[in-house]
């Protein structure tokens, strides 16, 4: 990012991220939550209740999974879990929010304070930033205001859809932590792998499961003096690539808006902005001069939450190593390399599996390159995930064993990795079943052996490799594995040529 | 008619009718028919029910008959208060803005009332959304007091305890805000109860405060309306703030003596400015009391003064809160021929709401708003506190605390109706209950003496005197008032023949 040459500036970003919680039921009632992955596709207007619909006479009442799933993130993040925490109604008039109040939590959120380690960049090894957690409290989303049918057809006035009305949302706010675009993302990225494999979300981003709100403003120094523009809000960013336009967008605009006015931070200064993914730019939406006032006060139809010390510690004992740390023992600890190690924490159920081969014994590095390459290949044939292939960890960790033990080839292994996926048999009855199993003989390849050397057409072949070059030696050997039907150990055959030639 | 009592089962105690149906010495049918019969003939001058569910009941009679509905209410018609919702039927809380609404599920302690076997006749009218002490905000007309059609019921529950009094039904259902059971009781000469806040489910019961809002009856004695109660009592996993408690027998030690009870009586409650037969009717109450073996404590409540404008304060807070989901959006009224959001919003309220909730969604509104919060909400929430403190303190001393229910009988259609600020002086003694969240009961003591209220018919108004106990005492309460009641024998007699 470039500046003006007299001035020095430095970007400032904290950030508010919504997750929306994977609970089974909304957070104030028994109705479908679509943000769970049986639910994604439901129609519009079938997720609802009269809770949901805000009906005369109901009462919300806490979804206890939603608060324990808080709790998760808030003890990976670091942050004290409240013993007490009560709920607020935030008051605004809109037509997708049907009570016209939110739910939310307004001075007792449930987690407080806290630090999350992020990577600087995405290069192995990468420099790491401790980003200060403020806060992260629940809270119930609302539903969706459509100008157009769901079809894309135009409409007369505007329809409402409240499937989304009632989510679990857990709102993350950051400290002023982030000097760069860069910084940013690889926040979100890695807060989106924390609650995947805390499995509070399936973060999927063109679903808004994940939504990031910068704050965005810029220290300038000129002339020995410093200046703080003003700060912008983005509302509702659901891409990574939207982050780092949109903060790299306020960068310079905020500097071309204080070079032409030289406005600066002050009361009533912060503004609230869209970001427009087809122009690249942000609009605003609202002064802080016509923010609302929400009202803030006490819901009095939910009595507070009190987290006792057991719920607390049940929790806390229930949390695994966290996906940044896990990235670090996998290459420093099991030799993976560094895209090995991402590939297999970037899908949880795959970390999963992987976890549970090398519980099994199987030898770390030649699991993780199975299943990357054999796994990986079939999953995407089938549209399925690879733990999700058939196979089970213990066949994964025998095949491990049998290449290591160069009982199987590496096109055999792939094969035998292949009827893991559709048999409950163990690895090695299915090798020898379908033939797997090199010849390793040398009395048995002996034959094969002689039969090439003594082929007409290979006599170019046998001789250049008396001559020296032993490159020659492959074609003799992949026509020994012709004649064996690809069960002769290579390797075996490479030296029995090699034997005979050199006696020859 | 000194036959009736055999004759017309309108006649009958809750109790005593229950009992019949049981013996089969009547059917539920039969009663059923007795009571709507005497609704058609009442109703279009008392104006107690908006609506009557004249088919269902008889269908549920026939049910009861058929020994198809069994439970302690089995056959009992019973009539309740249109801010419980019912999935049969409209709901309207008496107000434009939900006259057609029809709610999808019923309320918790309505689904109770019929577990346990009771017939819901049809749902009376109230001050719109529970908002007022005369049922004069109603948007389906007043109702009017059986004793004398001139003279307001109270409210909110007006058409709740007019039903009864009028013996349109034995017992019936309202809910308590402020005195909104209390007040009405009193002044229809029927007992009125306000159990303890979380005793009793809110679940579909619409919202006016939701801190203060609390469900109970209204019965011809102290009895009937123990019974009501303990059907509806108990934890609801649908209400977050419905205790967890159990439920005792409450007629099982109702009739128990109440020698060594304590019964205190707070400087606090007694003024000049009460109508000489209140005052005339508490000591009396507190002589009965002495005499029965009572003893009689002197307790001070300094915070009770402040009852009025904390509860205007927090109440219209709530209220702005709970009745911002009447938009005309999803359901209920929605003005006509709009172009834009704001004036749906704004002419679909404007023309739904009346003006008394209209008054307090603003002043609720103000109350909560930024830069005022801590000088309204939040010191109210503190005097509510010390108000709650000076109970506690006080239930240490003494076991139930006596008084008046309202400063006098009722009065007349309009005369304080220009006024808000005397209306709402009507709950000064109702109001401190819902605040610190106790029980209260509001017990007939006897009529206003006719020569000193030329306009009342002879013998006079009714007035009522007022039990508060600690909470989830019930049982004492309910003890005390049916003692008090037998003891000052006050006359049933009956507003309308």
């Amino acid at each position: 990012m470039t500046t003006p040459g007299d001035l020095t500036a430095r970007l400032v970003v904290g950030m508010e991220v919504h997750v929306e919680l994977a609970t089974r039921s909304k957070m104030f009632t028994a109705a479908p939550n679509l943000a769970h992955r049986d639910h994604y596709d439901a129609e519009p207007n079938t997720l609802c209740d009269p809770v949901v619909l805000g009906m005369p006479g109901v009462l919300p009442v806490i979804n206890r999974q939603a608060v324990e799933m808080s709790m998760r993130v808030g003890l990976a993040l670091g942050c004290d879990i409240a013993g007490t925490t009560k709920w607020d109604r935030k008051s605004y008039y809109y037509p997708d929010l049907p009570k016209n109040y939110q739910i939310s939590q307004y001075d007792q959120p449930l987690c407080i304070g806290g630090v999350f380690e992020i990577p600087i960049s995405d290069a192995p090894d990468a420099a790491t930033k401790e980003i200060r957690i403020t806060r992260a409290h629940l809270e119930e989303d609302a539903g969706k205001l459509l100008h157009e049918a769901p079809g894309g057809q135009a409409i007369d006035g505007s329809i409402v859809d409240l499937n989304r009305a009632g989510t679990p949302l857990l709102e993350i706010v950051t400290e002023p932590d982030f000097a760069s675009p860069e910084e940013a993302v690889q926040f979100g990225q890695a807060l989106r792998n924390l609650c995947r494999h805390l499995g509070v979300t399936e973060g999927i981003m063109q679903k808004g499961h994940m939504r990031f709100e910068p704050n965005i403003n810029v220290v300038i120094e000129r002339g020995g003096q410093t200046y703080k523009t003003p700060i912008v809000e983005i509302k509702n960013l659901n891409s990574f690539k939207a982050v780092d336009g949109a903060i790299r967008f306020e960068y310079s605009r905020q500097i071309e808006d204080w070079l032409e006015t030289g406005r600066v931070m002050g009361a009533g200064a912060k503004s609230t902005r869209g970001w427009d993914d087809l122009k690249q730019v942000t609009i605003l939406q609202r002064e802080k001069e016509d923010a609302h006032d929400y009202r803030y006060f006490p819901d009095p139809d939910l009595v507070p939450v009190v987290v006792d010390d057991q719920w607390r510690a049940r929790v806390q004992s229930q949390l695994s190593e966290l996906p940044l740390a896990r990235e670090r023992r996998y290459i420093h600890e099991l030799g993976l390399v560094f895209k090995d190690a991402r590939a297999i924490l970037s899908e949880p159920s795959v970390t999963e599996f992987f976890e549970q081969t090398l519980a099994e014994g199987a030898e770390p590095k030649r699991a993780a390159a199975m299943l990357l390459n054999y796994g990986a290949k079939r999953a995407n044939e089938r549209g399925c995930l690879i733990n999700e292939l058939g196979i089970a960890p213990e066949q994964v960790r025998d095949i491990a064993d049998l290449a290591t033990a160069d009982k199987i080839g590496s096109s055999a292994a792939d094969d035998l990795f292949g009827h893991c996926c559709d048999s409950d048999e163990p690895a090695h009855a299915l090798a020898e079943k379908h033939g797997l199993i090199q010849v390793s003989d040398t009395g048995q390849l002996e034959g094969f052996v002689e039969q090439v050397l003594a082929a007409a057409a290979n006599a170019k072949a046998v001789a250049d490799v008396r001559g020296g070059k032993d490159k020659a030696i492959g074609a003799l050997v992949g026509q020994v594995m012709k004649l064996s039907h690809g069960k002769a150990n290579a390797k075996v055959v490479g030296q029995l040529i090699q034997e005979k030639l050199q006696a020859g | 008619m000194t036959t009736a009592n055999t004759a017309d089962p309108t006649q009958l105690t809750l109790v005593a009718l229950r009992d019949a149906i049981t013996a089969k010495q009547l059917s539920a049918a039969e009663a059923t028919r007795c009571y709507l019969d005497r609704i058609e003939r009442h109703n279009p001058s008392i104006n107690a029910f908006h609506e009557v569910y004249a088919d269902r009941a008889r269908a549920r009679a026939d049910h009861a008959d058929a020994g198809k509905l069994a439970g302690p209410l089995a056959g009992v018609p019973i009539a309740i208060k249109d801010n419980l919702c019912t999935d049969w039927g409209r709901t309207t809380c008496s107000s434009r803005i939900l006259e057609n609404f029809r709610a999808p599920y019923t309320a918790t302690a309505v689904r109770r009332l019929e577990d346990a076997g009771a017939i819901v006749l049809g749902k009376t009218v109230m001050d719109e959304f529970a908002m007022g002490s005369s049922t004069e905000n109603s948007a389906v007309g007043p109702t009017r007091n059986p004793w004398n059609p001139a003279y307001v019921p109270g409210g909110s529950s007006g058409g709740s305890a007019a039903a009864v009094a009028a013996n349109m039904c034995p017992g019936s259902i309202g809910s308590d805000t402020g005195g909104s059971i209390r007040q009405p009781a009193a002044l229809c000469g029927v007992v009125g109860l306000k159990p303890t806040y979380g005793r009793i489910s809110r679940y579909g019961l619409v919202a006016f405060a939701s801190s203060l809002d609390q469900i109970g009856p209204f019965a011809h004695n102290v009895t009937d309306a123990a019974l009501l109660l303990q059907a509806m009592a108990g934890h609801d996993p649908l209400d977050s703030t419905s205790a967890n408690l159990p439920v005792p027998d409450y007629t099982e030690q109702i009739d128990q003596p109440i020698d060594g009870l304590r019964v205190g009586i707070a400087k606090q409650f007694v003024s000049d400015a009460n109508h000489p037969a209140m005052t005339q009717a508490v000591e009396r109450a507190s002589a009965l009391f002495r005499d029965a073996g009572a003893e009689i404590v002197s307790i001070d409540l300094p915070h009770t003064k402040y009852g009025i404008p904390t509860y205007y304060l927090v109440a219209t807070a709530e209220a702005s809160s709970n009745l911002a989901r009447y938009d005309g959006v999803r359901y209920g009224r929605r003005a006509e021929g709009v172009r834009e959001l704001v004036e749906l919003y704004s002419r679909s309220r404007a023309e739904g709401f009346g003006d008394e909730v209209k008054r307090r969604i603003m002043l609720g509104t103000y109350a909560l708003s930024s830069g005022y919060y801590d000088a309204y909400y939040l010191r109210a929430l503190k005097v509510r506190r010390l108000i709650k403190n000076d109970f506690d303190a006080a239930f240490k001393q003494c076991d139930v605390i006596l008084g008046p229910t309202t400063t006098g009988p009722a009065f007349r259609f309009g005369e304080k109706t220009d006024d808000p600020l005397t209306m709402y002086l009507n709950d000064i003694y109702t109001v401190n209950a819902n605040l610190a969240g106790i029980p209260g009961i509001s017990v007939p003591a006897g009529l206003t003496d006719a020569a000193s209220s030329s306009e009342a018919q002879a013998g006079g108004l009714p007035i009522g005197i007022q039990l508060l106990a600690a909470p989830f005492d019930e049982g004492t309460l309910l003890r005390a008032a049916r003692q008090f009641e037998q003891l000052a024998a006050f006359s049933t007699r009956k507003a309308l023949g």
